[in-house]
């Protein structure tokens, strides 16, 4: 039970129309409940194209993406979303709204078609909002708040869905260090405490090996590496994905990534 | 609370719209003349449900096309519209359903134009998904090329023709009646129940499509659903009534600033807002220069426009 199997991920291959080639190529993932997954790669190295797939808003060319043990495509929106909480890379603010109502959208896929808010969502908004530290923002405006303070709360809404499975795309991107790590810790707090399931996209090479227990390493949209940090962070994966001179030097147990200057030891 | 203030706004604006008028009725036979009964009631009642359609309409379509300054005759349907009541105009097409049934054929034509248009990707009809930035690019032009074919045909009408087109293309309620009335009460309840249905997939729709998709909306059937719903109630109110600008447009505004942006509420205080916007405007358009009348269009731009340039304002300052 602890150990289910939330997404099984197999030789997924897609291919946006009229792309001369794959974004993403027999790619494989498997993320059980209490694992924190980290996907790296790349600017356009498929990785947000995962993602899509895996929660079925692309149709895979090949393989299969499941979820909870049933083919992504055939999810309807409203039951995956009362499954799965996604923190998209990019969301538009269209009219004002306060940080109630933003974490009561959380809710929505929990809804009758007429019904109103019940007790049951009012406390699943409160218990997401204590889990974030958002509980003293409620009443404010969304634009008022600081970056981290907005990624919190929109994790507070991704948790009001009360989902098996949180999949964040760049989350900490433009977030200062205090508010990068305390992100990254919640997400690992989460994770262990409520036995969720975790899939993050990230640029943070280092964060991800330091907090994941997992990660796939993306490359022009096949899997370069995958595994614990320790086997999948090689210096010769790193140096060949990112083309970029790397050192890797171990710290608490897991490999850190140390970029080097490139003309150092040039002749 | 809003509902019964409303709704208290709402009855007192019907009961200015029985009581004030061109002809005067001597108070002891209120009740029984047949111009409070057969005249000024349908008419004050078409004109209310003429206004919470449009009002309606306007605030599906901007949730929609996820623009807050599009109308619902921003989308063609005007155009269509004005182009079927010009050319029922042109050819005397006899009977008094002639021009409403050519109008709403008018712009059903526009409506399913711009809806080709807009759906993009996936060959013959399986596929596709409406994009809304292509709907409303093809609902200006489709609306552009209507409005040319329209101006052509009224610079070559007679006078009593052209006076006529001009009326019909500023609006007017004078040929409101109990028929019209009933047309409007069968007709306008389905889509009203689409759009109110789909209040809570609207609000995610704000966030944009795919993070609206990750919470539960289904982006693809919403847009087309809203769409359709939407476009069909703007067909009807311009049938009923000729074109109407600005209810559309100022009316979801309003309810927004007043009430706040979630749909569950924007919906219902729409139709009510738009009800007495336009049942006011109608009041004003027949009795300010009485006994001659102004097209309802015009007093709905005359109060619109101002309102809506100080709204702009409070939106760009803030």
């Amino acid at each position: 039970m602890d150990r289910e199997l939330i997404v099984a991920i197999r030789d997924l291959t897609c291919r946006y129309a009229d792309a001369p080639r794959d974004a993403l190529r027999e790619v494989s993932l498997e993320v059980h409940a209490g694992e924190f997954h980290a996907v790296l790669g790349p600017n356009g190295s498929g990785k947000t194209t995962l993602v899509r797939a895996a929660l079925g808003l692309l149709r895979p060319t090949a393989g299969r993406a499941e979820i909870l043990g049933r083919a992504a495509s055939e999810w309807s929106r409203r039951d995956l979303a009362r499954v799965v909480g996604v923190l998209p890379q990019r969301e538009d603010n269209l009219f004002p709204q306060r940080v109630r109502e933003t974490v009561l959208l959380g809710r929505y896929p929990h809804l009758s078609l007429f019904g109103s808010v019940r007790e049951t969502d009012r406390a699943a908004v409160e218990r997401a909002l204590v889990a974030c530290d958002v509980r003293d923002l409620v009443d404010r405006w969304l634009w008022t708040l600081s970056g981290g303070e907005y990624q919190r709360v929109r994790l507070a809404r991704a948790l009001a869905q009360e989902p098996r499975l949180l999949v964040l795309d760049e989350p900490t991107t433009s977030l200062d260090l205090r508010h990068e790590m305390e992100l990254f810790e919640l997400v690992r707090a989460l994770v262990d405490a409520r036995r969720l399931g975790a899939l993050m996209i990230t640029h943070h090479v280092n964060l991800a090996a330091r907090f994941a227990d997992q990660v796939l390493i993306l490359a022009d949209g096949h899997a370069a590496a995958r595994g614990a940090p320790v086997e999948a962070l090689t210096r010769d994966t790193v140096e060949r994905v990112f083309s970029w001179p790397v050192a890797i030097e171990p710290f608490d147990g897991r490999p850190q990534m140390i970029p080097l200057r490139q003309r150092k030891d040039a002749p | 609370m809003k509902y019964a203030a409303l709704l208290g706004v709402a009855l007192a604006t019907v009961a200015a719209g029985l009581l004030l008028g061109p002809a005067s009725v001597p108070a002891g036979e209120f009740l029984r003349s047949p111009i409070v009964w057969q005249l000024r009631l349908p008419r004050v009642v078409l004109a209310y449900l003429v206004g919470g359609a449009l009002g309606v309409a306007g605030v599906g379509l901007q949730a929609l096309v996820r623009n807050p300054l599009a109308d619902p005759f921003l989308l063609g349907l005007s155009g269509g519209a004005g182009l079927g009541a010009v050319v029922a105009i042109a050819l005397h097409l006899p009977g008094p359903w002639a021009l409403p049934l050519a109008a709403f054929a008018g712009a059903v034509g526009a409506m399913v134009l711009v809806y080709r248009l807009g759906l993009i990707g996936g060959t013959g009809g399986a596929g596709g998904e409406l994009d809304p930035r292509i709907l409303l690019l093809g609902g200006v032009a489709v609306g552009a090329f209507a409005a040319a074919i329209t101006t052509a045909l009224v610079s070559l009408a007679e006078a009593a023709e052209l006076r006529n087109a001009f009326l019909w293309l500023w609006g007017g309620f004078s040929a409101a009646s109990w028929t019209t009335v009933l047309v409007m009460l069968v007709y306008a309840p389905l889509p009203l129940a689409v759009i109110a249905a789909a209040a809570r997939p609207l609000d995610l729709l704000a966030l944009g499509e795919e993070p609206a998709q990750y919470l539960g909306a289904d982006v693809r059937r919403l847009k087309q659903l809203v769409y359709l719903a939407a476009s069909l109630l703007t067909a009807a109110a311009v049938a009923m009534s000729g074109v109407i600008g600005f209810v559309g447009l100022i009316v979801p505004h309003v309810c927004r600033l007043l009430w706040g942006r979630l749909h569950r509420t924007l919906i219902p205080t729409s139709f009510l807002t738009g009800g007495i916007l336009l049942a006011v405007a109608d009041t004003l358009a027949r009795t300010a220069v009485a006994p001659r009348e102004l097209p309802v269009g015009i007093v709905t731009a005359l109060i619109g426009v101002p309102l809506f340039a100080f709204l702009l304002r409070q939106w760009t300052v803030s």
